[in-house]
Formats: C-alpha cells, structure tokens, sequence
C-alpha cells in the first residue's frame, strides 16, 4: 500500500548507455585525439615545473607572496609548501598541480567564452541553464563513469571529469559579470560607433574583468575538490596517497596527504584570490 | 536655416509582439489598454518633430513620458517600430550596420545623465574613446582630446580617473568627449540630472557659452520646465509618449494647448525665463541731447511723467533730467540739456531675466532702461511691466507708467 506501485518498467538509463556504446564505437578516433591533446598540456606543465629544482620553487612562491600581499604571507606560503616537501610528497603534489592547472586552463578556455557568448544570447543563457545546474549539483565523482567509459583510466579522464565540473562556475560568473556592465557605459560604447567586438575588447571586458577573476578563483577551486575523487579512476599525484590511505586504513599516511593537499589548496586559492583583486580597483 | 533632424511619426514599442501593439496603436487604443491586452509598452506613440541646424531643441516630460527613449531612438540605440528618422536628408533607420557606425562615429554624440564614464580608463581615455574607435592615430586623437578637456576647464585633469572628479566634473568629461569627436549634433539625456541645483546652474551657463561658440545642433532632455525654457530655442512636451505641445517658450507659456500644459506652465518660476526683452516697451518719451530743456519739459508734460531718458543721435543713451531739474534749468536762462544729465538710473541687457532685474527694480526711481552692446537704448522696464511679464497669457498688455 505504501510502497510506489510497478506500472510499469521505466529504464532511461538503458537508453545512456546504448548512447555512449555508440558514441563509443563510432567516435573513438575523436576522443583518442582529444586524450593525446590534454596529454599533451598536462605532461608540458608538468615538465616545466620539475625542471624548477625544488628551492626556487618555493623561493618563487616566497617573492610571489610576499609581492601580492606581505612578506608574512609569503614566508607562509614557503613554510607550507617546505612542509610538503619534508613529507616526501614533493613530486606527488607537483603532478596534482599540474593536473589542476591543466584543468584550469582549459576550463577558463572553455567558459569565459561561452559566458560572453550566453550574456548575449538569450536562448543559449536559457539553454545552459538546466545543464549547468546539473553539471554542479550531481555528485562528482558520477562523472567518472563517462570519463573512464571514453578515455580509460588515468591522468586524462581525471582531467576530464575534473573540466566538467569546474566549468560551470566560469560560465556562470563571465555571464554575470558581462550582464552586470552598468547600461549606460555599454550605451556610450556604441553611441560612439564602437562594433560588437570594440565595445567588449575596449569596455564589457575589463569593467567585467573583476567578477571573470572571481570565476576563476572558483574554478580552480572546484578543480582542487576533485583532486582526491580523480585518483579513483588512475590520477598520480597526492591524491592517489589518499585514496591508499583510506585503502589501508593508514591513518599517519592519510594525514599526511591530506594537509598536503590543504596546503597546496590554501595556497592556490590566495594566490588566485589576490590576483583577482588587483582588477577590483575598476 | 535647413531642417537637420526630422522625426516622422515615429513609434517605439518594447515588448516580443511589437506589431501587434502597432496594430493596436493604429485603431486608437491607449496605451494603458495596450500595456493590458497584450503586454507591450507603448514608448514613444506617433512622435513628430524636426530640428533646425544649430537649434537647441529641448524635449520635456515627467518619467515615463517616453522622453528617453525618443532621444534614443535619434542614434539608433533603441530601433524604431515605425516611422522615419531622417538627418541631413537620409532616413537613419534604414541604414546598415556600416553606415550606423560611421553616423554614430562622425554625425552624433551622446551625453548621459549618470555620464557613462568608462572608470576603468582615465580621463583622457574616456575623452579619446570616439576617436580611437576611428582609428585615428594616437599623438593626434590625444592632442584633440586634450583640446576638448580644455574647452570644458578641465586642463590638468586628463591622468586622473573619473571616480576621482566630482559629479560636474565627470559630466564635463562626459561632455569632453563628445565634443571631441566634433560631431554635427549633441543628444544630450538629462545631463545636469545627476548635478546638484548650483551646479547645475553653472553648466547650463557653461552648455550656452559653448554653444555660442560651436553652433552645435542640440537635442536636450529634461523633466525640468525652468531648465527646457531657459536653454529651449524651442520645446517639446511629451507624455505618454505623446509630444503634447511644442514650440518656442513663448508659444508654450502664452497658449497652452491643453490643461496638462498649463499645469505645466503655472509651475514655471517665470522670473527664471522671461528676459527683458519680453517685458520692454518702448519710451513714451525720449529726448535728443541736442534737444533744449524746454523740449525736454514739453516732452516730459505731454506725457504726464516726471524723467524723461536722453540719448545722442544714434540711440546711444546720455542720461536722464527729471522735470524739477529742467525747471529749475529754465529760470536760471540754461537751455543744454548736458549739464543737468543724472546717471543713477539703472541697466540691464536684453537677454537678462527678471530675477536678476527685481533688485535693481526696487531701489530704482527710474525705468530700467535696456540697452545693448554699444550702449543704445533698446526699450525700457516699467515696473508694471515686470509685473505683467510674470502674469500668464497679459505680457502683450501695456500699462501706463507710475
């Protein structure tokens, strides 16, 4: 009586999954390129930095601190990052940067586009709407399934799921921080003959500019809560020790991971925070 | 002089069925039945007007009266639903998007109320902004910017950033830069809106100054009816999106076409508009200096008054004799009038309004008499006349003086 009665067989998941069979026989050449192209990035971001020995590293984070805020700040973020290093998780946490800066990157290549192209198109604003709400309230890790489905297991899907979540708040934002133009500038930009493309390079942008950055800062903070959730399906890097950690039930090991990752996840999130607010003084 | 803008039956409709309203608007619904049936908004309803080059045409309304939008129609930021906009002989709607750029570019410039700086530029930034649209080279695009900040006071001021300057400051800036780009007319949308009443005051002297000089042609919104009159060559009146009376300030306070104008019209602080010109009359009496006293006394009974104004050959004013002193004259065998000649009477110029004519008005003996550049006796102000001049629909009226 009270249980929901069996009318009858409702199966929409049936119908994903002869839809990514499809999608993954008939478009595999499409994907592998896509794999190689962000193998590509990653793997580049990841030579760059190793190449950087260790103290001028954390050096470069000490100037980069102490010149966007205070010399405490960046002694602090020395002193943190040093720590990661004394762990013995340096190259551990060097890879999960690179793969958050990979998924940034195209994230913010992706979004920011998109997002001026929504603020001035209705149908496609009304369009994203329903997919983004979507996209950032499903669990993550759900988007391990299609990521591991069409590209394997690895640094690459990990990318992937990693894009798709941390996306949404670029678009979102560069969509609001366009519309937010006081009306009377973007009138005055083309009173003055400006085309489309004047008006946004010239105006739109960089009164926008402040709002995008804090896009940004977001973004890349999604893409640092998918760290731990990436290495589920192959991702190297920090948290690869996690999920070990959690394996073995090794607590000293998880502790250790886990305020590396916190570190690193501090460190990105201020660093992006005050570079976003140099463009605040519009 | 050659119509620069006329407007012809111009209709603005907001909404996402703009053809129905039309349709609606042509059967003669109002526009609140229209707002109701179909949802639209009737902005500016079957407007027309034209503007001659070099006129300072105000357009006058309260919120709502479709004022702004009309004015945004002349640039083309709003698209017509209906009717012509035609400059210079071409029909602005019609052109396309390269022949709107360089119209925008080249023929008109935009003033704001808030004054859409750009604040993430400086201040020559901003002033330069239509001239780097069109590509022209820097060190010239600067130098014409930095001309333009000058003609508006605001020399020295070119590094600063606009959230740095005052209101009228940032709204000379405004002006800067549409002037810059020289362009034939000034859309100008309640640009002393933002400004508190003194400054207000001193950038509309500014604003009349300039336009002496340039010769612009001025399409000026306000809501303010002592501002339209003060600056109006000629006014239009909307509301509604109707434009319900224009004409010159004169016409508009003499014959009101309907009772929303005449309300309008009472509340206009009328010291502020009428000038000398409109209250003067013409001496009952003048004399010549080379005129003897006794043809200075004749003068002065025949026409029951007690001073009479003395002027030279060419209207240029010489003084003026009251009877007493004449009198006085001709028992002591003088005959010249030069001798007996007073100066404490009082002046004005024709263009000045009665406000600032009362005071001289009260502590004179005499009729204020209005002269020109060179000094030549226009006409003069009894003090019945100011007083008639400030009574509705009676300024043709003249009345003896005291």
């Amino acid at each position: 009586m009270y249980s929901f009665p069996v009318l009858f067989d409702f199966d929409p998941g049936i119908y994903v999954k002869v839809l990514v069979d499809w999608l993954t026989v008939n478009f595999q050449g499409f994907f592998d390129a896509l794999t190689v192209g962000v193998k590509w990035i990653v793997f580049n971001i990841h030579d760059l930095l190793t190449f950087i020995p260790w103290f001028l590293f954390i050096f470069l984070i000490f100037l980069l601190g102490w010149r966007l805020k205070n010399f405490k700040s960046g002694l602090g973020y020395a002193i943190m990052f040093t720590t990661i290093g004394l762990i013995g998780l340096w190259s551990e946490m060097i890879f999960t940067l690179s793969i958050v800066i990979t998924s940034v990157i195209i994230s913010i290549l992706i979004g920011v586009p998109v997002g001026i192209y929504s603020a001035y198109n209705q149908k496609l604003e009304a369009f994203l709407k329903p997919l983004l709400d979507g996209m950032q309230t499903m669990p993550s890790f759900v988007y391990l399934i299609p990521a591991m489905i069409f590209f394997g297991l690895g640094t690459v899907p990990a990318i992937f799921a990693t894009i798709v979540y941390s996306t949404p708040p670029c678009i979102r934002l560069t969509s609001l921080a366009i519309k937010s133009v006081p009306g009377e500038m973007r009138e005055a930009a083309y009173a003055f003959g400006s085309s489309r493309w004047q008006a946004l390079i010239k105006v739109e942008l960089p009164q926008a500019m402040p709002t995008i950055m804090a896009g940004i800062n977001q973004t890349t903070m999604m893409a640092m809560s998918m760290v731990v959730i990436s290495s589920m399906i192959g991702a190297k890097g920090l948290g690869e020790n996690v999920l070990i950690a959690i394996n073995r039930t090794d607590i000293a090991m998880g502790f250790n991971s886990g305020i590396s990752i916190v570190f690193l996840a501090i460190i990105i999130d201020r660093i992006t925070q005050m570079i976003s607010r140099k463009y605040e003084n519009v | 002089m050659s119509k620069k803008v006329e407007v012809k039956n111009l209709v603005k409709i907001f909404g996402s069925k703009p053809r129905l309203a039309l349709r609606r608007l042509e059967e003669g619904w109002s526009k609140d039945k229209i707002l109701k049936a179909t949802g639209q908004t009737v902005g500016v309803n079957n407007a027309s007007l034209s503007v001659d080059e070099g006129e300072f045409f105000v357009i006058m309304g309260l919120s709502g009266s479709g004022k702004s939008t009309l004015i945004r129609c002349l640039n083309l930021l709003n698209v017509p639903t209906s009717g012509e906009i035609i400059v210079d002989g071409k029909n602005i709607v019609e052109f396309d998007k390269k022949q709107l750029r360089e119209f925008r570019q080249k023929k008109v410039a935009m003033v704001f109320q808030n004054f859409g700086l750009f604040t993430h530029r400086t201040v020559l930034g901003n002033v330069e902004y239509g001239l780097e649209i069109r590509n022209i080279d820097k060190a010239e695009r600067q130098q014409i910017a930095l001309d333009a900040l000058e003609s508006v006071g605001l020399k020295g001021w070119e590094d600063k950033k606009p959230t740095e300057l005052s209101g009228g400051m940032q709204q000379r800036v405004g002006l800067a830069r549409a002037l810059a780009n020289d362009p034939d007319i000034l859309l100008m949308d309640e640009p002393f809106g933002a400004l508190d009443p003194l400054i207000r005051r001193d950038m509309q002297i500014e604003l009349l100054e300039i336009q002496s000089k340039l010769k612009k042609t001025i399409i000026f919104i306000t809501h303010d009816i002592n501002e339209a009159f003060k600056l109006g060559d000629r006014v239009a009146v909307m509301k509604d999106g109707k434009i319900v009376q224009q004409g010159t300030p004169e016409d508009i306070l003499n014959n009101p076409s309907d009772e929303y104008i005449e309300d309008f019209v009472k509340s206009i602080d009328r010291t502020k508009v009428i000038q000398a010109k409109n209250i003067m009359i013409k001496p009952h009496a003048l004399v010549s200096i080379k005129d003897g006293v006794r043809v200075a006394i004749k003068e002065m009974q025949a026409n029951n008054i007690s001073s009479v104004f003395v002027v030279d050959g060419k209207m240029k004013i010489e003084g003026i004799v009251t009877i007493d002193d004449c009198v006085e004259a001709v028992k002591h065998k003088q005959t010249s009038l030069k001798e007996l000649l007073r100066h404490d009477y009082y002046k004005t110029a024709e263009d000045e309004y009665i406000e600032n004519i009362l005071e001289d008005a009260t502590k004179s003996k005499y009729p204020i008499i209005v002269v020109n550049d060179e000094d030549r006796l226009l006409g003069i102000i009894v003090r019945t006349s100011i007083l008639t001049g400030l009574l509705p629909n009676e300024s043709d009226t003249e009345i003896e003086s005291a």
